[in-house]
């Protein structure tokens, strides 16, 4: 079946001719205008771009120049910038912005003659748990339409859950492509901080910012991070390495593998029908040849308010520039300029990225920088440490993604801390800059997806794609879908 | 009461990089607006700040010049404000760790010398202009300056007057030009400079509440500026009141100093360090590299001028003031060994006078250092008087002619110093002035003066005078 099928499938029908990318293209598309009145997973289609892109990548494969996934379509979260594309990153601030430029990851995906399916719904700014802070609305889980789909890359999530794309992009800042990829039964990475260029990826909090691929299964993402990653003179934080195939290891067998299990991941705040589902997964890696280390990492639990200092302190001067001067949104009415700023600002945002400004704001005032922002910094170096240490008695750490399923829409709306909390395991390893996925590993209460949560080493990618991929090869958790919406 | 006057300046020198100091876009002056303004100037989302190295080198290049502290790693940080002209928010500049500390350089008030003290230099962006005419109530944009690079220069509170704060702002002038990191062009705005002025009673150690004078374009401006404001807050304390710490602007068309915002509308800037910028880590090998690029400095040149060449403290300076003229004359000296005075009498005196009169500079002038020292060799060797050598010079100058000696040969302004030749028209005056003569050997000291003028006429001037006045001397006593 086409629509569940691994991206070495598509592009092997696409390489032999046997499909044609506008064919699959347009078999996507049709599957998004069934379904995205439902799930609202997209802010943006364009099928005359897309089948444009297809027609190209067709040309492409027909010429010979075809390279690794010429032809396939993906969703774009709607943060990434591109050329002519709506680009409104969620936001009312940004709701007539259409980006005169390509971010690099895009243009790596248009050298490389993939199809851009349209741009997906996301929390506001990226700020979010739930995808309920888009100004486009909240995202529905495809597994249970009452259950929110995880944020902030929830509408790439349910793309993909709901298999209305093959794959997608994401980016996690403290947990944006992780917790929605566990809460929708899909896979997601965020590789190492600096592998994936940040050109053009509208920035939330530039230090923990990292694009990402959410696909089906570990071997697609393998083959999207080829593409995603890659030194960009562009971004300053761009790493520069040499170029891995990070599809190289993936059927390397794990019997030496020694897998951490930090205790305080494991104590509460785990709800129970998650931790049965993670503890069957880990018994899964057990038959695979795996040994378990129990270890500890005791400055996680400042992962939270650590991160909840530095991010916002960084986002309130990074969103200083929807201003309503240049681009973007401006308020119809205003009586000078000050109130141009405060009535654009105050009708643009949202409650949450006004939250967010106001908190970051704050912390980097005179007289409590140094109380906030300077010992947060601190304890950052400190939870990274503890990896670091960690990481001598094991090759990967493995817990729960997120300490519940996914809750139902507006069910934390209005309690703030209790959303930031779903990302408490999450946000650590994107404090210390460590590349981490999710699995699907299984269901919870209500039959909501569970997902497992993998911490490799810096540039440990390929060997958490192994591993993932080795538990994919002998269970089938990543080829479920929803039943609803598999017409 | 006797007040001291207490000034400290911040210099902005625009960076003579090609492109901006975080993006690829041209710096040129007077472009039509915003078309020098790209996707990161403008701040369009998602856009990063690329660090622009040859900022970094040129900034390195001022620090090694003032024998400052170049410090590694050196930080960005965010200056957060909003303004229109202000793309992103907040300015890319440094707070913590600035790329240049401390430092020191020599200013010359008259004739005396004097140390002023830096505290740091750092790199940060200039912004856009906001133009507030002709848009009918409205306010345009024009983001082609915002990122050009600049180098704040602050120095501490040094100077105790107008004089040495214009002799300080005019020293670093020279010094940025020198080592081809600004070009200093004021009018465009490459050279700016806020004063930070106070007063205390003399011989009090504790500073005065200081005002800034921003927008000071000219130093003509800086001194009037700083007069004004000085006056100002003597007024102020000598009538009991209390000076408000505060910005000024200074009004150059009414000569006056008006409070922009006082400090209790100051901003909280919340500076932390730019995310999107690593630490710029400075090699030694960078240092090093830097340092050989440097020319030698108009320090080491003065004190050279003064030992080597035999000039006064006063000349060395004058010939320093751009690296152009100090250059024209090493060169000059270079082919005249020995003629140290000569050539700088002359560069200072008739070669800088002709381009203060007409209106070039240095490197315009139509005599150059090759020419020049063919001319003063003639003079030195006694082929033509100081005089006559003026004419050479004015034909040089004008085109006539490209070489001294074939405008010599050509005008026969050659000397006359043979002495034979020189006797022979001694002996001729002599007779046909017989009443001189006698009115000099009677005693009148006079006639002797009117014989040398007769002696210069029948050569057309080209007798050698000291020579012309021994052989009279002589025919005269025998």
């Amino acid at each position: 079946m086409l629509i569940n099928a691994s991206l070495k499938q598509l592009s092997l029908l696409l390489s032999e001719k046997k499909i044609s990318s506008v064919e699959l293209t347009s078999e996507f598309l049709a599957r998004i205008q069934t379904l995205n009145s439902g799930l609202n997973a997209f802010i943006t289609l364009d099928e005359e771009k897309s089948l444009a892109q297809a027609r190209d990548a067709d040309e492409m494969i027909a010429s010979g120049r075809s390279m690794p996934l010429t032809g396939i379509p993906l969703a774009q979260k709607d943060i990434f910038c591109a050329q002519g594309w709506l680009t409104t990153c969620g936001s009312k601030m940004l709701s007539n912005f259409v980006s005169p430029y390509d971010a690099t990851v895009i243009e790596r995906f248009n050298q490389a003659g993939l199809v851009n399916l349209g741009k997906t719904n996301m929390d506001e700014f990226a700020m979010g748990s739930s995808n309920e802070t888009s100004y486009y609305g909240p995202v529905r889980n495809p597994w249970d339409l009452s259950a929110v789909p995880g944020g902030s890359s929830g509408g790439s999530a349910c793309a993909v859950a709901a298999r209305m794309a093959p794959a997608a992009t994401g980016t996690d800042t403290g947990g944006s492509i992780r917790q929605p990829a566990a809460l929708c039964g899909i896979s997601g990475i965020k590789p190492t901080y600096g592998l994936v260029s940040r050109y053009g990826m509208i920035a939330f909090a530039s230090s923990l910012d990292q694009g990402g691929p959410m696909a089906k299964s570990a071997e697609d993402l393998a083959l999207l991070l080829n593409l995603m990653v890659g030194f960009d003179e562009r971004d300053s934080t761009s790493l520069q390495r040499d170029i891995e195939d990070y599809a190289r290891d993936l059927e390397k067998p794990i019997e030496q593998l020694r897998i951490g299990l930090p205790k305080e991941f494991f104590a509460e705040g785990m709800s129970t029908d998650v931790a049965s589902a993670i503890e069957a997964a880990l018994d899964e890696f057990r038959k695979l040849g795996a040994t378990f280390v129990d270890i500890s990492l005791p400055n996680s639990k400042l992962a939270i308010p650590v991160y909840y200092v530095l991010a916002p302190a960084e986002a309130s001067s990074n969103l200083s520039r929807f201003d309503g001067v240049r681009y973007g949104y401006r308020a119809a009415q205003y009586t000078d300029l000050e109130n141009m700023y405060k009535r654009t600002r105050a009708e643009g945002f949202g409650e949450e990225v006004k939250r967010r400004i106001l908190i970051g704001t704050y912390v980097l005032s005179h007289g409590y920088y140094d109380a906030y922002y300077l010992q947060a910094q601190k304890l950052r170096r400190l939870i990274a440490k503890d990896f670091t240490d960690a990481f001598q008695q094991c090759d990967l750490i493995m817990g729960p993604t997120s300490p519940t399923v996914a809750f139902d829409i507006g069910e934390k709306c209005d309690d703030p801390i209790q959303m930031y909390l779903s990302d408490v395991y999450t946000s650590a390893a994107s404090l210390a800059g460590l590349p981490g996925m999710s699995i699907p590993v299984g269901f919870g209460k209500k039959d909501r997806p569970v997902g497992l949560h993998i911490i490799g080493n810096y540039f440990k990618e390929a060997q958490m794609l192994n591993a993932a991929h080795r538990y994919q090869q002998v269970t089938d958790w990543h080829h479920r879908m929803p039943s609803d919406v598999k017409a | 009461m006797q007040w001291e006057i207490v000034i400290g300046l911040e210099i902005h020198a625009q960076l003579s990089t090609r492109s901006k100091i975080f993006s690829g876009a041209s710096i040129a002056y007077g472009a039509r607006p915003n078309s020098q303004a790209c996707a990161v100037d403008i701040a369009l989302p998602g856009v990063l700040p690329v660090l622009n190295q040859g900022a970094v080198e040129r900034a390195i290049k001022f620090g090694l010049a003032i024998d400052a502290k170049i410090n590694s790693p050196s930080i960005f940080a965010r200056k957060n404000y909003f303004y229109p002209d202000l793309p992103k928010g907040y300015q890319i500049s440094q707070f913590e760790r600035p790329i240049v500390e401390g430092g020191h350089v020599s200013i010359q008030v008259g004739d005396r010398e004097k140390t002023i003290r830096l505290t740091r230099a750092h790199l940060e962006e200039d912004a856009g202009k906001s133009m507030h005419e002709d848009f009918h109530g409205m306010t345009g944009i024009d983001l082609n300056r915002a990122g050009t690079a600049l180098l704040e220069i602050v120095s501490e509170p040094d100077m105790r007057s107008s004089a040495e704060a214009v002799a300080y702002a005019k020293t670093l002038h020279s010094l940025v030009r020198w080592i081809g990191i600004c070009d200093g062009n004021m009018q465009e705005g490459s050279f700016r400079c806020d004063a930070n002025v106070s007063v205390r009673p003399l011989g009090t150690e504790k500073l005065g509440t200081r005002c800034e004078i921003k927008n000071l374009n000219s130093f003509r401006f800086l001194e009037r500026a700083i007069d004004h404001e000085v006056a100002r807050q003597i007024d102020i304390l000598e009538e009991g009141g209390r000076i408000i710490q505060q910005t000024r602007l200074y009004d150059a068309d009414r000569d006056e100093t008006r409070s922009m915002r006082s400090k209790e509308d100051a901003q909280d800037y919340r500076y932390f360090p730019d995310p999107d910028l690593l630490p710029v880590v400075i090699s030694g090998e960078w240092i090093e590299h830097a340092k050989k690029s440097l020319p030698e400095l108009p320090e080491d040149k003065r004190s050279r001028y003064v030992k080597q060449h035999g000039l006064s403290a006063y000349d060395a300076s004058v010939l320093t003031v751009t690296r152009e003229l100090s250059d024209y004359f090493d060169q000059t000296v270079e082919m005249l060994p020995g003629q140290g005075k000569l050539s700088a009498n002359w560069i200072m005196g008739e070669v800088s006078g002709r381009l203060n009169k007409e209106g070039l500079e240095i490197a315009q002038c139509p005599v150059n250092p090759e020419q020049l020292a063919g001319l003063l060799r003639r003079i030195s060797d006694g082929t033509v008087s100081g005089k006559m050598a003026r004419e050479v010079f004015d034909s040089i100058w004008s085109g006539e002619g490209n070489d001294a000696d074939a405008i010599i040969a050509a005008k026969g302004l050659k000397q006359i110093s043979d002495d034979s030749e020189i006797e022979k028209l001694v002996d001729d005056v002599l007779i046909a002035h017989p009443q001189q003569v006698a009115d000099y050997q009677s005693g009148k000291e006079k006639a002797f003066n009117s014989l040398v003028g007769q002696v210069m006429k029948v050569s057309k001037g080209k007798a050698n005078p000291a020579q012309v006045n021994s052989i009279l001397k002589r025919k005269l006593s025998e």
